[in-house]
């Protein structure tokens, strides 16, 4: 992964740019020691480090204009940063690149029931929304396994996903309006409490940017009642097709759960291990399925799913009978990531999503791949969207097994793209899937995404050397290569 | 007029770049049922869609369909009612308010123009299921975005600007969508002679709980006449809750309960809410328009203020007005078609947005039938527009003047 070669003009004048963003951000709102930049160096995908030229913090929306408007005008690169758990490196420095850490927008601004929503500043955490509001019985939907430390504004930024958005949807459609900052300074609004907007969609383009488009400054997210109640079932296969068969068969029956998760056995031992879920070990595929609502709902369904796992051959099955079992269930699933670290002294955390027919092919060949590349994999799989998490498991202190390891992540990302899938469900591309995007998208699909760069960004200041392969100038960009009277009349019909 | 038919999706790209080098301005359209929906165009030829059919792909068990962006959205429905699935954002169907058919728009038509309808405020709009597309940019060039799965961060949400930009961009040939199992039972709440004040706590009452209602409107009595189901006079609000049978029943009870301070309502029958809903749907009051000289506008503001904005509109007794999404979207129906400034005005002071459904053919209000931009979102859209049809040959002034 080769990140832009820094700008030694901009190295040059370090201490000139910290001077005149102190006149923006007063106090101790521009970080410049070396020593104090290493806390930044990385974010959640920590394989990849670079301290930034210099961070800054601002606290208002008018000084993110202003340092914004400065570094356009000064030819500055910018990273922005919410709480810098990406795991993609959305928010890896760059070494000629300004840092803009948004983590000073921490207050929640209004939370308004009757239009039940949340007005809140770009750094509150995710769960921070949940807790500003459960007293009241409101939660906010999205809630990706970071939520106790990732931002709404990063969430916005990478359209997080979590467990429960087969059921509540992703961040995108959860959310009302935004304000939000362009790199020439404009401050401009998207959205509020009401629904939809005139014309194009912006807030719905920004959603999932990663930082390319513009910087996040305020978010309107909608809040929902919390459901009256929540059950879960544990349900154990010999074989990842019969759980398969059963996710597909759940839904087939007119039934979304609020949550539906699989793990295959290396997920299921490494889990069990960790926190003594009560996880059966004698089989292959773990399915939790959760069903949350109206108690009578709830309980009507769980006797429904029971009764479909059956029919798929589960060998396994538990129902929470209250909510200390529920937590149970999941505290095995939770803990997977842990768990998994506690069997390798690294793991690599993959993102891909594919139709989800295609698990049990997709499951065979990343035991192939495992094999050949000599890694251990395993699985823990959002099962009723596709969205897999294969963990793989490495030793970076063995030379050369970081890089055999990313290798092994291409392939099976490349395989969920062979599939029919994509290469990130909910993770983002960042500078990790950078360069894999030419697997899924032509040369021209990825320009006319450069293109919309362009009308945001035409200096590609913004979080540049993320996402894209190759940045073009926007001047090229826009050359046309159809010529004035050169194309005949189609032969098509005509009326 | 000129009009190109393409059948597939090469013959759109020759055409696109034939208008393209001739500098031939083309009017995109599916059947063109919403032809007389908002600002009206003017453009040398017609690129016609309705060539572009067929579902490509539709695997229930997975939930998406795929398909040409021309296939009537009715086939569509019908293929995925024949499997219990549904479109859960429900699209409206405008054709009779714009004084045609009804059961005659196209899947792109439904996604150019971001269609939902009252379970809008629990399922979103077209947007919010719209999962990949393919289609000819205005540079001549074919490109898609976004896949065939629901969990798909790989690159902008192009889908997003795609829904709702009215072929001012690219033409879709080929369109991606999540559908959704139909909900096996529905029924509705009905609740008589609740003024808007009364009803807009009520409403929100009831979306506040974990009654789930999927929809909330509520038709003052002038417009309630007209409505099936109806008591004399009176105001009608309607609570409409889908889902399992016996989660249905459970949560018509908690709502009853929740309610009783607002008097005693009624149940209605599945079939009898889904019309019900139907009509709400499509504005079915405001369909009729004899002397031909009347205007409609939707407007959506945040659902609390429902009230407040209707009562700064100070409307004539001949005007006409209800409340769907709990208050959030006020449908009108106003005397003339010289109402624009007026029916924005409270917009200054509450948040929202009001777009002219119809008016009379040569009315003022079609040429700013699209809420009006903030200077910087307007330059925004321009940039846009640019990169995406730098010649403006698409569908050039059916949202924005310059656009």
């Amino acid at each position: 992964m080769q990140m832009p070669d820094p700008d030694q003009s901009i190295l040059a004048r370090q201490e000139e740019i910290a001077l005149h963003l102190g006149t923006i951000v007063a106090g101790e709102g521009v970080v410049t020691s070396s020593r104090e930049l290493r806390v930044y160096e990385s974010d959640g995908l920590t394989a990849y480090r670079q301290p930034p030229l210099l961070a800054v913090l601002p606290e208002t929306t008018q000084q993110v204009s202003e340092i914004l408007a400065y570094c356009q005008t000064e030819g500055i690169k910018v990273v922005p940063r919410g709480s810098g758990t990406s795991l993609s490196g959305g928010a890896l420095p760059l070494a000629d690149g300004i840092l803009l850490c948004m983590g000073k927008f921490n207050r929640v601004l209004e939370v308004d029931y009757d239009n039940r929503c949340a007005v809140v500043q770009p750094g509150v955490t995710n769960l921070g929304i949940t807790k500003a509001v459960e007293q009241d019985g409101f939660y906010y939907a999205p809630d990706p396994s970071s939520q106790i430390a990732c931002s709404i504004g990063g969430n916005v930024a990478e359209n997080a996903g979590g467990v429960h958005c087969l059921k509540y949807g992703l961040t995108t459609n959860n959310l009302l309006g935004i304000e939000m900052v362009l790199i020439d300074g404009t401050i401009l609004r998207f959205g509020g409490k009401h629904l939809d907007s005139p014309g194009y969609d912006l807030l719905g383009l920004m959603t999932g940017s990663e930082g390319l488009l513009g910087v996040v400054t305020e978010v309107t997210v909608r809040i929902l009642p919390k459901p009256e109640t929540a059950r879960a079932l544990l349900l154990g296969f010999p074989s990842s097709e019969q759980a398969g068969d059963c996710v597909a068969a759940i839904i087939s029956e007119g039934i979304i759960p609020g949550g539906m998760e699989m793990m295959d056995k290396p997920a299921i031992e490494a889990a069990e291990a960790f926190v003594q879920a009560g996880y059966p070990l004698d089989v292959e595929a773990l399915l939790i399925v959760e069903l949350d609502g109206p108690q009578a709902e709830v309980d009507y369904l769980i006797e429904r799913v029971s009764v479909i796992s059956g029919n798929c051959g589960a060998q396994t099955s538990r129902t929470s009978q209250n909510e200390e079992e529920r937590q149970l269930f999941w505290a095995g699933r939770k803990a997977a990531f842990p768990a998994i670290g506690r069997l390798s002294p690294d793991y690599y955390c993959m993102d891909g999503t594919i139709p989800r027919n295609k698990l049990p092919y997709v499951l065979k060949r990343m035991r192939e791949m495992s094999t050949d590349y000599g890694l251990r994999v395993a699985n823990v799989f959002h099962a009723g969207d596709g969205n897999l998490h294969p963990l793989i498991m490495y030793d970076a202190n063995n030379p050369g097994e970081l890089e055999k390891a990313e290798d092994f992540g291409s392939d099976i990302l490349r395989l969920c793209v062979e599939v029919g899938g994509v290469l990130t469900g909910e993770h983002g591309v960042g500078v990790e899937k950078r360069d894999l995007m030419s697997e899924m998208f032509t040369e021209i699909d990825l320009k006319q995404q450069l293109r919309v760069k362009c009308a945001f960004d035409s200096k590609a200041l913004l979080n540049p050397g993320k996402v894209f392969p190759e940045l073009h100038r926007c001047a090229e960009l826009g050359r046309m290569h159809i010529h004035k009277g050169k194309v005949p009349f189609p032969d098509i019909p005509r009326f | 007029m000129n009009s190109l038919k393409p059948e597939n999706a090469q013959q759109l790209e020759d055409a696109v770049k034939w208008a393209l080098s001739s500098g031939t301005t083309l009017e995109v359209l599916g059947s063109g049922s919403k032809r007389a929906l908002g600002r009206s165009i003017d453009c040398a030829c017609q690129l016609d869609l309705s060539g572009l059919q067929g579902i490509t792909l539709y695997e229930p068990a997975e939930l998406v369909l795929s398909a040409r962006a021309g296939t009537p959205l009715q086939e569509i429905q019908e293929t995925l009612q024949a499997e219990n699935q549904y479109l859960a954002f429900e699209p409206l169907d405008y054709g009779p308010l714009l004084r045609g058919q009804s059961d005659t728009g196209t899947l792109g038509g439904m996604v150019a123009s971001n269609l939902s309808g009252p379970r809008r405020l629990k399922a979103g709009a077209a947007r919010d299921h719209f999962l990949g597309f393919s289609a000819v940019s205005g540079r001549g060039e074919t490109f898609k975005s976004g896949g065939r799965v629901v969990k798909n961060v790989t690159g902008y949400d192009l889908m997003k600007l795609l829904a709702g930009s009215f072929g001012t961009l690219a033409v879709m040939s080929d369109v991606t969508f999540k559908v959704l199992p139909a909900p096996p039972e529905e029924k509705s709440y009905l609740l008589y002679g609740l003024s808007d004040a009364e009803a807009s706590r009520a409403m929100i009452l009831a979306l506040n709980s974990a009654c789930e209602v999927s929809s909330v409107a509520h038709i003052p009595s002038p417009t309630a006449r007209t409505l099936q189901g109806c008591v004399g006079d009176k105001s009608v609000t309607v609570f409409r809750m889908e889902g399992h049978a016996p989660s249905v029943q459970y949560r018509l009870e908690r709502l009853e309960h929740l309610l009783e301070a607002y008097g005693k309502g009624s149940i209605t029958a599945p079939a009898e809410s889904k019309a019900l809903w139907g009509c709400l749907r499509d504005a079915t009051p405001f369909q009729g328009d004899e002397g031909n000289s009347g205007s409609v506008w939707r407007v959506s503001v945040s659902p609390a203020q429902g009230g407040r904005y209707v009562e700064a509109l100070k409307l004539d007794p001949e005007e006409y007005y209800f409340y769907d999404w709990g208050g959030g979207l006020i449908w009108l129906s106003l005397k003339g078609g010289d109402n624009a400034v007026r029916v924005r005005a409270p917009l200054e002071k509450i948040s929202g947005h009001a777009s002219l459904v119809r008016a009379p053919v040569d009315a003022p209000d079609r040429e700013i039938a699209t809420q009006p931009l903030g200077v910087g979102e307007h330059l925004l859209f321009q940039r846009i527009k640019q990169n995406f049809d730098p010649d403006g040959i698409l569908n050039p002034g059916r949202l924005y003047g310059d656009l």
